[in-house]
């Protein structure tokens, strides 16, 4: 199964839940509350997020808090930047090819 | 000298489409002619390093194309296609990476005429699904591409 950040933000819930977290850290009843999907469903997705990195679930007394990792989330830059440079490389071979085209008219 | 034109690539995630967007300092004659004469279309197109072959090339629409990227060691990437319309304000084709038989991608683009004889291209790719497109993106071209073929090399051999 793909676990990686892609997947992660892949689903609107999940994004959602981010979203959330990117306020205030939150038990897995309080990411619930604000969701009308069903509670196991919600944990499904936090579980999701913990495998991909974006969160960590640290127990705390009685409860379990969720809190969101963002730096995870660098990576999606990195991977859009890539495939930026690739159109770089080939439109800067246009920007001299139409120099000449321009000089040749 | 770098330009100062820069490529902006916008791709909203959970979407199965992307946004590319670049401007020229050139006519839009110029700029679509670049995209539509054989001659100067393998002038820019191969990444940096790759001999640029156009096997086939039939800039109407119902025609279709065909090019090879090849680097220094002799490795071929093909990429095909077909083009659906062409003139400068559309340009919609369809794409696929022959290392990765079967996810077929549309492109469309349109060259906007902008002031001062310069012009706009916006590019707009919609795959089959999210992990097609994150999956291209992923693999970029340069390297990308020779995964691809090693992942097609590995299953190959599995089969």
């Amino acid at each position: 199964m793909r676990r990686d950040v892609f997947q992660a933000i892949a689903d609107p819930n999940r994004r959602a839940i981010l979203g959330l977290l990117a306020q205030q850290r939150l038990t897995l009843n309080g990411v619930a509350e604000n969701f009308r999907i069903s509670r196991p469903a919600v944990s499904r997705h936090i579980k999701i997020l913990k495998e991909c990195g974006l969160v960590v679930v640290i127990p705390q007394g009685r409860e379990r808090y969720v809190e969101a990792r963002f730096d995870k989330l660098s990576e999606v830059n990195d991977w859009l930047e890539q495939y930026r440079q690739l159109w770089e490389g080939r439109f800067g071979q246009l920007d001299d090819l139409l120099e000449k085209m321009k000089q040749e008219k | 000298m770098p330009s100062k034109n820069k490529v902006t690539v916008t791709a909203e995630p959970g979407k199965q489409e992307l946004f590319i967007t670049r401007e020229f300092d050139a006519p839009r004659d110029l700029v679509y002619k670049a995209h539509i004469d054989p001659k100067l279309y393998v002038q820019w197109l191969g990444p940096h390093g790759y001999e640029m072959i156009l096997e086939t090339f039939e800039p109407v629409s119902g025609g279709k194309y065909r090019y090879v990227h090849k680097d220094k060691e002799g490795n071929e990437y093909g990429f095909h296609g077909t083009f659906h319309a062409m003139s400068p304000e559309n340009m919609i084709q369809t794409f696929e990476f022959e290392g990765y038989p079967g996810h077929v991608s549309l492109d469309c683009m349109v060259l906007e005429e902008l002031p001062g004889n310069r012009t706009k291209a916006t590019i707009h790719s919609v795959f089959q699904s999210i992990a097609d497109r994150d999956g291209m993106i992923q693999n970029g071209m340069e390297k990308g591409v020779r995964e691809g073929y090693e992942r097609l090399d590995d299953l190959l051999v599995k089969i």
